[in-house]
């Protein structure tokens, strides 16, 4: 599978990566060359074969609907980069 | 000193003939001399030698936790409250967590100390060290060799004897294979024996924690701490305590090896095979036999885990988002350019690789012909591994197909790299316990692992496998040159 620029482009506004111009081109070879060697995938047929997930599939737990967790708001958001007044701080959105 | 097993350390600690604060300082000075490894991301002294007085305090009190006062490094993929938690990369390289990895915290409430956070490919992404952010870390048996990733500086750490155990983890091999081209020996367990709670995800279903060490015994010892159910963390598996430590006394006589045809085949190196064969002849001669199994779609296991592994890591990585923690980019014209630029510059190439093939796979119109395919393969590699089991009790091989490879001769080939796991990505995507044990050196000094895979929650097997190997030989106790 030969990557075009624009599916490059597209993948990575997907994937939220700003990506120069200058770079697609490097983008499409690398990713293209990673699509060919899995495809190998498709050697096998697995026309019937149930999807595996996860190791442990469908025996995950639940637990009772309760609040265990308790306010950690001030300790949590030392890491945030901008906050004020226990708010996490980002560019405006609305005009 | 720093050549004595964690046990014996816990012993001199108990017994007080050296305290913790001396053992700490002892290591951290260890540490310092060996600074051109760039095998620790943090250190800080201050740090390990209050959890050192408070540990000596309670041995004082009569305290006898296992490891109490025993340092051990950990993988900076472990979140450890009030010290540096980077995962190996610049998006987390001013992040401190606010809470304890459930394996933290277990070490923490039995009294061992963090000796500090030790080097790692970004994000666990590597199989060579070289794509962390805080640069490569160098192979103490030959500096100019990398130490295998992504647990690269655990593994280079436990084999300078800078720490005298470390934790690390395995997605794909990033515990066994850099405990093959460091020379120790490095364990990953059955999926949800460990805690994955506050260890930094890179692909959830692979993912699992695990001891690097210097023996099998210790990584039992280790492994009795912090193995074990957790509600904090989904996929823990509840089940009665397993006693790692007491499972080690069965002989191997009668046990049944079975060699996978495929893990002895096209691009194994000459002197890795010889070495592993003579290591299966040990067994042989402790009263095991060896039978030829098939596990017909092991060829397909990297491309089948190179679809599964950067999907996962597309989802689990969107959360670097500029917002909530971590690096946030300078300049950015509004809310969705802070976060493309904060994960452009954020992110290193192989982790942004991988992002944009996993975000790939799982795009509309693409979903069934990668991510769904790559699923159904994984279900005929776990069948593979069942179908063997019912012939033999563990699957020995090679862990890796070379041993250590120069700094920087893999990098602009990421499939070239990517291969370098071909014998241990199966195990993963089973979720098998799966260990690697140092049993030889190649004609240029360069160690050899050899993989023991056991079934599931048949950890214990595994270990017990490697330890009756280790009691018979001393390949595990021999250190890198020049120390």
């Amino acid at each position: 599978m030969a990557l075009d620029h624009q599916t490059v482009k597209n993948i990575a506004r997907l994937a939220r990566l700003h990506i120069d111009e200058s770079n697609v081109e490097r983008y499409a070879v690398e990713l293209s060359r990673i699509l060919d060697f899995v495809e190998q995938m498709n050697r096998v047929d697995t026309q019937d074969v149930i999807p595996l997930a996860h190791p442990q599939e469908g025996r995950l737990r639940l637990r009772d609907d309760l609040v265990t967790e308790t306010n950690q708001r001030d300790s949590l958001q030392k890491a945030a980069p901008e906050k004020e007044a226990g708010l996490y701080l980002v560019p405006k959105v609305i005009e | 000193m720093h050549n004595k097993p964690i046990s014996e350390l816990a012993n001199d600690l108990v017994a007080k003939t050296v305290s913790s604060v001396e053992l700490t300082q002892y290591f951290l000075s260890r540490i310092e001399q060996h600074e051109n490894l760039n095998a620790f991301i943090t250190v800080d002294p201050e740090f390990s030698l209050a959890q050192a007085r408070e540990a000596d305090r309670r041995i004082q009190q009569g305290d006898k936790s296992a490891l109490i006062g025993v340092p051990i490094a950990h993988k900076d993929i472990f979140c450890t409250k009030g010290l540096l938690t980077t995962c190996g990369s610049r998006i987390l390289s001013n992040f401190v967590s606010p809470y304890d990895a459930t394996v933290i915290d277990r070490l923490n409430q039995n009294g061992a100390v963090i000796l500090g956070k030790t080097n790692m490919d970004e994000f666990a992404m590597g199989s060579s060290n070289e794509t962390s952010y805080f640069g490569p870390v160098k192979n103490p048996w030959d500096n100019a060799t990398v130490p295998g990733g992504s647990s690269g500086g655990s593994a280079a750490a436990v084999a300078a004897r800078i720490a005298p155990a470390a934790t690390g983890t395995d997605t794909g091999g990033s515990i066994r294979q850099p405990a093959a081209f460091c020379g120790v020996t490095g364990f990953k367990p059955s999926y949800g024996q460990v805690s994955r709670y506050g260890m930094v995800a890179f692909a959830s279903s692979l993912d699992q924690g695990g001891p690097i060490t210097r023996s099998a015994e210790d990584a039992a010892l280790l492994l009795n701490v912090v193995a074990g159910f957790d509600a904090r963390d989904s996929t823990s598996v509840q089940r009665q305590t397993t006693d790692f430590v007491a499972g080690l006394g069965e002989d191997v006589q009668g046990l049944r090896i079975g060699l996978p045809t495929q893990f002895f085949g096209h691009g194994l190196d000459s002197e890795v095979e010889r070495t592993v064969r003579e290591a299966l002849q040990e067994y042989e001669k402790l009263g095991a036999t060896l039978i030829d199994i098939d596990l017909p779609n092991s060829d397909l296991c990297v491309p089948c885990y190179y679809v599964l592994a950067p999907s996962e890591a597309s989802s689990n990585l969107a959360r670097y988002d500029g917002v909530r923690y971590g690096y946030r980019a300078p300049d950015y014209s509004n809310l969705i350019d802070m976060y493309m630029k904060t994960r452009a510059e954020g992110f290193g190439e192989e982790v942004k690789r991988r992002i944009m093939i996993g975000t790939y796979a799982l795009s509309a119109g693409y979903y069934d012909a990668y991510y769904v395919k790559a699923q159904q393969l994984r279900r005929l590699i776990a069948q593979d591994f069942e179908q063997a089991f019912a012939q033999c009790d563990v699957i020995m091989g090679p862990t890796t197909p070379t041993t250590a490879f120069a700094i920087g001769s893999k990098t602009d080939d990421p499939i070239a790299m990517y291969l370098n796991d071909i014998y241990t990505i199966s195990v993963n995507l089973a979720g098998l316990p799966g260990i690697s044990i140092p049993v030889g050196l190649d004609s240029t000094g360069k160690p050899i692992g050899l993989q023991i895979i056991g079934q599931y929650f048949g950890d214990t097997h595994v270990l017990n496998a490697a330890h009756r190997f280790q009691m018979t030989t001393d390949w595990h106790q021999l250190e890198p040159p020049g120390d």
